[in-house]
């Protein structure tokens, strides 16, 4: 059962707009779990991108925005590690304060207190723990924990696993050569693996490492860590068509 | 606007120009990897032996917090401890003004020998004394390896980590070293023989400090070499120029830093040669000694602050061996003495010219991975102060494409039903598709799809399945 009682989830701007099969996945996960999830379809934006971009007075005013709208939950769930850290560490130094918001695998592991979430998913997945989740949430090795217990997944250690994609929001394009170096050196990671399936808790990161393994035609498969845990036997994880 | 800072290098295009050269240099590339990979993994290891560890790190920084809380009261004690003990201080508001002293102090002498040191390069000295006639011969060996090629250096600690041993060995053939191999040994060997005769021949020394002790006048300089400890002691007049934020209040605060630079710097438990000296001794070590202290941009970074925390460091290089941004261009890229992330954050401020384009560039020139501040032994959180910067950029700036794009974007995100219209015309990115992905985008986002495909807009936003299905 779960532990509060009003939990919303963020879908983020990226993952509502470009990934809705993460979103429906962790209303699914969350709900299989004992969760009552809400949507509050005023939401938006973090502020993310203003902030890290220098516009501070822009994502002061979508903090405190962001703080109306989720005010009153009990959680806030979000399937990244870099808004939740966004939320969590800087929006309470732009004025807003947001309620308690947790990155999926935090909420999971610290909240609902389970690592085996009855997921089913017979791929070969290596992980890549994305910069914000590792280093500003410090969310360590929960998604790990969380994959370990998937039943049919083989999980392949990634080398040079804490090093950045190269994404970086706007550096990856106001400094797009350095950004790509940095993404090369990640995709021979992942390749080196002999993956099927990448996975992470931000599909900010999914989207550029799965923009460079797309554009070479490598046949690795970007999948969001909600995706794969709510996988199941009876309703198993399915490519989105586009 | 005075005189230009010379902490940035004299027509340094703009970090990504810079590294857009750097990163097509595949000798580069290999160096540094190579290099950058072995310090990361040793210097894990001599932080990981210390059970204490995040407990020093908060020391450091709470004492060079202190320290930035009282500049003006530490130094003027240091000031009176170190003329109490026979030494002469000198105050420099900029590079000019301590190029001039420091040219004032040489005196007769063509050639003096220097100890590495940040603060000397900041302000080009070398290149001013040269000016003057006077030539400062480096006697650190990565340094020397840099100013024999006529290089610039592109890491704090070691200057010369994006040259290998072959390309040292044909540094130093044409500058007459002669080694006979390109084996490190033997490269030492010849830089050893050349050093020594200026080591004896030399009356003049200049050198930088690590850390000065306000109370007790004590300088301190940490070095591997001891190359360091011949300078220091062998010529008869000794010049350090010294950063004003490197005073420490007292002796007992260097078993902090003593602890914390060597393992985050050469992954050392102890630094090989640790020099200090308490103005003069007679009949031991120099004659002469004046201390040079350097403003140079650094109170207006103390004004600031968030940027503040910047003066915390101590140049002991753990964020650029940590960096995925440095590992990739090297530090020369960064156009600047000061470069990978500590640089980014460092030199836009001592340059204090919010319209010096390559400056302005350096805040940017990171992915705010956060790998530098987990590893900085002083704690200065590098992606704030980044972002901190990035918003002075943005605000001196003024209107720009950019800027109003970004308020476009705002102004969507402050309303759903403006986000929601925004939502469906985006999918019209729908008609870049073909077989399920965008190789190609317009304008802006040609950068990014010049070396990835972008995500083709799904046909329905979650919004609209919670809608039909939740809602």
């Amino acid at each position: 059962m779960c532990p509060v009682e009003k939990v919303a989830l963020f879908a983020t701007c990226l993952t509502d707009t470009l990934y809705p099969a993460t979103a429906r996945a962790t209303v699914r996960l969350l709900e299989r779990l004992g969760c009552t999830v809400e949507f509050p379809l005023d939401q938006t934006c973090c502020g993310q991108m203003h902030f890290n971009t220098g516009y501070r007075d822009h994502a002061a005013d979508l903090a405190v925005r962001f703080a109306s709208v989720f005010s009153g939950y009990d959680a806030v769930v979000v399937p990244s590690g870099s808004c939740a850290g966004m939320v969590r560490h800087v929006q309470p130094d732009l004025g807003a304060a947001p309620p308690p918001t947790y990155e999926l695998s935090e909420f999971l592991v610290d909240v609902l207190k389970v690592t085996d979430v009855g997921a089913y998913f017979p791929h070969r997945v290596t992980y890549h723990p994305t910069c914000h989740s590792l280093r500003m949430l410090g969310a360590g090795d929960k998604p790990l924990a969380l994959l370990r217990e998937v039943r049919g997944l083989e999980l392949v250690e990634l080398p040079q696993a804490e090093s950045c994609c190269g994404f970086g929001g706007t550096f990856a394009v106001k400094n797009a050569d350095t950004s790509t170096a940095m993404l090369a050196d990640k995709m021979r990671g992942v390749l080196d693996t002999g993956a099927e399936v990448l996975t992470a808790g931000d599909n900010s990161c999914l989207m550029h490492i799965g923009g460079g393994l797309s554009r070479l035609r490598t046949g690795v498969r970007p999948v969001h860590l909600a995706e794969v845990l709510a996988s199941t036997e009876e309703e198993p994880w399915a490519p989105a068509t586009r | 606007m005075g005189t230009r800072n010379p902490v940035t290098w004299l027509g340094s295009p703009t970090f990504p120009e810079a590294a857009r050269t750097a990163l097509a240099d595949t000798q580069l590339r290999r160096n540094l990897r190579n290099a950058t990979t072995t310090i990361r993994g040793r210097r894990a290891q001599a932080v990981g032996e210390l059970p204490d560890w995040e407990r020093l790190r908060r020391a450091g920084e709470a004492i060079k917090d202190d320290v930035l809380h009282h500049l003006d009261r530490y130094l003027e004690q240091l000031e009176a401890a170190v003329t109490a003990r026979g030494g002469v201080v000198h105050w420099a508001r900029d590079a000019a003004e301590a190029n001039a002293i420091v040219l004032r102090l040489c005196g007769d002498a063509r050639e003096v020998v220097k100890v590495k040191s940040m603060a000397t390069q900041e302000i080009g000295l070398n290149e001013a004394l040269a000016q003057a006639g006077v030539h400062a011969i480096e006697t650190d060996l990565a340094e020397l390896i840099v100013q024999l090629g006529d290089d610039r250096p592109s890491h704090i600690l070691v200057p010369a980590i994006h040259r290998n041993r072959s390309e040292i060995r044909e540094i130093f053939r044409a500058a007459g070293l002669d080694p006979a191999s390109d084996d490190p040994r033997v490269l030492a060997e010849a830089a050893r023989a050349h050093l020594r005769r200026k080591f004896l021949s030399c009356e003049v020394a200049v050198s930088g400090a690590n850390f000065a002790v306000a109370d007790t006048g004590s300088v301190v300089v940490l070095e591997s070499e001891g190359n360091g400890r011949m300078c220091l002691t062998l010529p008869r007049k000794l010049i350090t120029v010294m950063g004003l934020e490197k005073v420490v209040p007292t002796w007992q605060d260097l078993e902090v830093f003593l602890q914390l630079l060597p393992r985050s710097s050469t992954a050392e438990r102890m630094n090989p040669y640790t020099s200090t000296w308490t103005g003069v001794t007679p009949g031991d070590g120099p004659e002469e000694f004046h201390l040079v202290l350097l403003d140079n941009g650094r109170t207006a970074t103390l004004a600031d602050p968030v940027g503040r925390q910047a003066l915390r460091c101590i140049r002991c290089s753990a964020c650029l061996n940590v960096c995925p941004v440095y590992e990739r261009t090297g530090g020369q890229s960064y156009g600047s003495v000061y470069p990978g992330p500590i640089g980014a954050i460092l030199t836009p401020q001592l340059v204090d010219d919010p319209h010096d384009e390559q400056a302005a560039s350096l805040p940017f020139a990171s992915s705010l991975c956060g790998a530098c501040f987990e590893v900085c032994p002083v704690r200065i959180d590098i992606p704030s102060v980044l972002t901190h910067l990035r918003a002075r950029v943005v605000e001196a700036k003024g209107r720009s494409a950019e800027s109003v794009a970004m308020a476009a974007a705002a102004w969507v995100f402050a309303s759903a039903s403006r986000y929601e219209k925004v939502q469906k015309l985006g999918s019209l990115a729908r008609l870049f598709a073909h077989d399920g992905r965008i190789s190609w985008l317009p304008g802006p986002g040609a950068a990014w799809t010049s070396s990835r495909d972008a995500p083709v807009p799904a046909r329905e936003p979650f919004r609209e399945w919670w809608r039909k299905n939740r809602g």
